[in-house]
């Protein structure tokens, strides 16, 4: 009898136990939420808020009750915030695409066709991979100077083309399609581009998607490069945007439209990840790495 | 057969281009640029090779300030931001209501502008003439008195940097431990229960050895994005990182090259070799580590 | 340690769209497992057995029921408060420690006034070892052993806090069919050396029925039959039982009983007094029938296969449910190839009867 009661009360510390430890867990995720999310809240609710309201805010208010747009329509016309997007856009889509068809063809070949050479040049492609844009950026800066190309977007976007990790993720892929399909293929007297475009596009689908949203996010928030290439406001993107914005733009330091414009770049972005954020994050996870 | 050839460099000859010209040339190219004594970019000539462009850095105090922040920002946020993801992915790993919305809302930062919410961040901390921020907010809060995290002290402003950088990274960190979490087989931790482990037990003796090639992953990944810092510091403190005494080694890099200070692109090459030749030491460092304590 | 199981239940939420029904995955089990037995747990894939070894370990908690260990109600009871030895289907060493580390790894655990000096630690590790043969491998990594080295470092492990009872998911599955044989011997020879109450978990009929004491057939969250082996063999209460234990497996013919004598096809092969006329399942096991040249049941012949000390006839009949009957005979009996037919005669004790609509056993009484 002694023993069952003993039971009883380990049974019953155990739970308790059991309890606070998911408390503590809940807690402390739901702390790193906010902490994630707070600035996200900021920046809306700031945008929100009238200039005069804003800087009449000793200490910050948590919320507005007079909402405003006023600070939207400010963003748009007293900077050129819309030039700036639209920058963005033609670089985003010309950027993307050109480098689908390079990594497309260039994986292709990897992955399908036999040459000479080809053990090689692919070891120095997997090298490649590990050479950081910092070191060839200065002599890429040399070269579209010397080609005229600064202020352009042939400068902006030529050099941002490649990426040797996307070629190798979709090269590894295309490698995953059994030959048998290849050589079914050729029975029927199909040609290799055919059969690239009509089967392999279509079945890798997935890992080409990921490779696009991913690239548009790289170029999206993309700062170093275009900062180097462009001093002429009218080729900014977004990034160069608002550093200029928050440098010159506004006049007075006008906080709350600064932070329309910070909503404004980031919207698109956002979302994109609530739209594709399973996709995202397994392409991330696969191995990209940011920059 | 040469038709055959022929027709697969078709296929590769834009990426090769594109790769040639921009990649492997420069990277050649960097190495030449980094020995040419006294560049001139605007007649691109030059009177000498020889080291003097390295010894003209090393003595630059603007390079040793950049030199300076880059490893206090990398040996307080690598470590900081591994932990910490550690800790939250463990959590995030252990429970099952609302895993995959917390999972979701940590990965965000990952996909925003490092710019533009970095602008976010200013604010937050930047003492004005109208207000003191509300980090400032928080720590009068606790009975400390206000500090101008943007434009003041030297600790305050690294402390924010350092801070956003975490925030920064920390969604990758978060992702890529998770997942390592999720492919340990569940029977590990069965076994351990029913031998009665403790849970503290459980994840220093059976977790981290398991997870440990993703932890050194990360520390190595780690260690090289925090040497490149640059566009966090842009985003907190302007373009003009030097007046700010918060340039890092990337920043010097670009500022040799171009803006105010720039045009010597023989001193940026310089200086970037530095900096790599740091990072490549430091992640040597790291493998040889690493091939002592992760177990497979 | 008796184990017993009281209407003990489990069910999880549906996950399929189209009903809204739990999952039943055990059903109202209740039995008894004396003290110091090997008992199988026996039953098709998806039939509740791995569910039952994870309620037994405290893995998983019951949706009804209650489990007691001797006299204590473990039911509420977290796995690593119930002292159960619990050997995973694919082991579940870790593969950063040795086989020694490994071992040592559940006395490492004890605390209190349970804790044991490294001294201790070591000889108890060591004797679990020598007990599954495996202490020269003391100092190897999991990868560096073959299937069976790790199955039995399994077991150590499993063995060496001197569990109260021991469980065994699918043991022999990974193994190769030599290994097999042997390991089934071996861990017989465990339990018996160790007298720990052990139950385990098969599909694998023939592994059950070789060392088991005891076995519970199951299927569908729901118990058939426990018993003996060679009870439940030879007495199976219900058409699933039969045809689930037994290589070859029992032939099964539809069948029909009419004024006491059952009658396959036209043939009245076996009287049956006492069994009710009807439609029935006749199933008969491969070593019920008799070579008979007058024989009642008729078959066309297929094939005779040697085995040696035996001999197997392959026929078909158009009333077998099987595609072929199988029976096997001795070989001291010539089969006569050219034949193209073959008689039987049946042991009455091989025969059993199962009703048409609930598969239950229609039981007769075996008379001269």
């Amino acid at each position: 009898m002694d023993k069952r009661i003993d039971y009883a009360k380990i049974e019953k510390s155990a739970n308790a136990k059991e309890t606070t430890r998911k408390a503590v867990i809940y807690v402390m995720l739901t702390v790193w939420a906010v902490m994630v999310l707070f600035p996200f809240y900021w920046m809306l609710l700031t945008s929100v808020k009238s200039y005069s309201a804003y800087n009449s805010e000793y200490i910050p208010q948590f919320f507005t009750l007079s909402p405003t747009i006023q600070n939207y329509i400010d963003v748009f016309t007293s900077v050129p915030l819309a030039d700036y997007l639209f920058n963005t856009l033609v670089f985003t889509v010309a950027t993307t695409a050109i480098m689908l068809v390079v990594t497309v063809l260039a994986a292709f070949a990897f992955a399908r066709l036999d040459f000479r050479g080809k053990n090689i040049v692919f070891t120095i492609f997997l090298s490649l991979m590990m050479i950081p844009s910092e070191l060839v950026v200065i002599t890429n800066f040399v070269t579209i100077t010397n080609l005229d190309l600064r202020n352009t977007f042939m400068g902006l976007i030529l050099p941002s083309v490649t990426s040797v990790f996307y070629i190798y993720l979709l090269r590894e892929n295309f490698a995953q399609i059994p030959d048998e399909l290849y050589y079914a293929a050729k029975v029927d007297g199909t040609s290799d581009l055919k059969y690239l475009l009509k089967v392999l596009i279509p079945i890798c689908k997935p890992t080409i998607i990921t490779i696009t949203i991913l690239k548009v996010i790289e170029c999206w928030n993309s700062y170093v490069w275009p900062r180097l290439i462009t001093d002429d406001a009218a080729y900014f993107l977004v990034s160069n945007g608002i550093q200029e914005i928050r440098e010159n733009g506004l006049g007075r330091e006008n906080i709350p439209a600064m932070m329309a414009a910070v909503v404004v770049i980031s919207v698109p972005l956002i979302v994109l990840f609530l739209i594709f954020h399973k996709k995202i994050m397994a392409g991330v996870s696969r191995g990209g790495t940011k920059g | 057969m040469n038709n055959k050839n022929r027709k697969a460099w078709l296929y590769l000859l834009p990426a090769v281009l594109f790769l040639g010209f921009f990649m492997v040339y420069p990277l050649i190219d960097v190495f030449i640029y980094s020995f040419e004594e006294g560049y001139n970019s605007a007649s691109q000539t030059f009177y000498g090779v020889g080291l003097y462009n390295y010894r003209y850095i090393l003595r630059d105090p603007y390079f040793l300030q950049a030199v300076k922040n880059t490893f206090i920002l990398v040996m307080i946020t690598v470590p900081i931001s591994t932990c910490l993801a550690l800790l939250i992915s463990v959590g995030l790993s252990s429970i099952k209501a609302v895993k995959n919305l917390y999972q979701t809302i940590y990965f965000l930062p990952y996909v925003t502008n490092t710019l533009a919410v970095g602008l976010v961040f200013m604010i937050l901390f930047k003492q004005t003439p109208y207000t003191d921020g509300l980090a400032n907010l928080i720590i009068n809060f606790f009975g400390g008195s206000s500090v101008d995290f943007i434009g003041g002290p030297y600790w305050a402003k690294m402390f924010v940097l350092c801070f956003y950088t975490v925030w920064v990274v920390m969604p990758f960190k978060i992702l890529i431990l998770t997942s390592a979490l999720a492919s340990v087989n569940q029977d590990y931790y069965n076994a351990a229960k029913v031998d009665g482990t403790s849970r503290i037990r459980t994840f220093t003796r059976i977790t981290l050895p398991m997870i440990s090639p993703t932890i050194f992953y990360l520390v190595i990944t780690g260690f090289i994005g925090a040497f490149k810092a640059y566009s966090d510091a842009v985003a907190l403190f302007g373009t003009d990182l030097n007046a700010a005494e918060m340039n890092t080694i990337v920043g010097y890099v670009y500022d040799m090259l171009y803006g105010n200070s720039g045009g010597y692109p023989s001193y940026a090459s310089a200086a970037a070799i530095i900096l790599f030749a740091i990072v490549l030491t430091i992640t040597c460092i790291n493998l040889l580590i690493s091939r002592k304590h992760v177990h497979y | 340690m008796k184990v017993v199981l009281q209407n003990l239940t489990k069910k999880y939420p549906s996950r399929s769209k189209t009903s809204r029904e739990d999952v039943v995955a055990v059903n109202d089990f209740n039995f008894e497992i004396p003290d110091g037995k090997l008992i199988g747990l026996l039953g098709p894939s998806g039939c509740g057995k791995s569910t039952t070894l994870n309620l037994l370990s405290g893995l998983q908690k019951p949706t009804e029921g209650k489990i007691f260990f001797g006299d204590d109600d473990v039911t509420g009871l977290p796995a690593e408060k119930r002292g159960v030895g619990l050997v995973f289907q694919n082991y579940a060493l870790y593969p950063h420690l040795t086989v020694r580390q490994n071992i040592m790894f559940p006395l490492q655990n004890l605390k209190g006034e349970d804790k044991l000096t490294k001294q201790q630690m070591e000889e108890k590790s060591l004797a679990a070892a020598k007990l599954v043969q495996i202490d020269q491998l003391m100092d190897r990594k999991p990868s560096e052993l073959s299937g069976g080295q790790q199955q039995r470092v399994a077991i150590a492990r499993a063995l060496v806090k001197m569990p109260r009872i021991l469980l065994l998911d699918e043991p022999l599955s990974n193994l190769d069919a030599r290994l097999r044989l042997q390991t089934r011997e071996e861990i017989r020879r465990i339990q018996r050396e160790t007298g720990i109450t052990t139950v385990f978990v098969t599909h694998d009929q023939e592994e059950a029925m070789s060392i088991s004491d005891m076995i519970v057939v199951m299927k569908e969250g729901v118990i058939q039959q426990m018993g003996k082996p060679q009870e439940v063999y030879d007495d199976p209460v219900n058409l699933f039982v039969a045809t689930f234990l037994g290589t070859p497996p029992i032939n099964v013919f539809d069948g029909m009983v009419k004024d006491g004598k059952l009658y396959i096809g036209d043939d009245a092969i076996l009287d049956v007094p006492g069994a009710a006329d009807g439609q029935v399942h006749a199933a008969i096991r491969p070593e019920g029938f008799i070579p008979n040249e007058n024989g009642e049941l008729v078959c066309s012949l297929s094939a005779v296969e040697v085995m040696g000390r035996d001999i197997s006839v392959v026929s078909t009949h158009k009333a077998s449910q099987n595609t072929v009957i199988r029976s096997i005979i001795s070989a001291e009996n010539t089969i006569d190839l050219d034949c193209d037919s073959v008689r039987f005669s049946v042991k009455p004790n091989k025969v059993f009867i199962f009703h048409k609509e609930t598969q239950e056993r229609v039981r007769f009484e075996i008379g001269g």
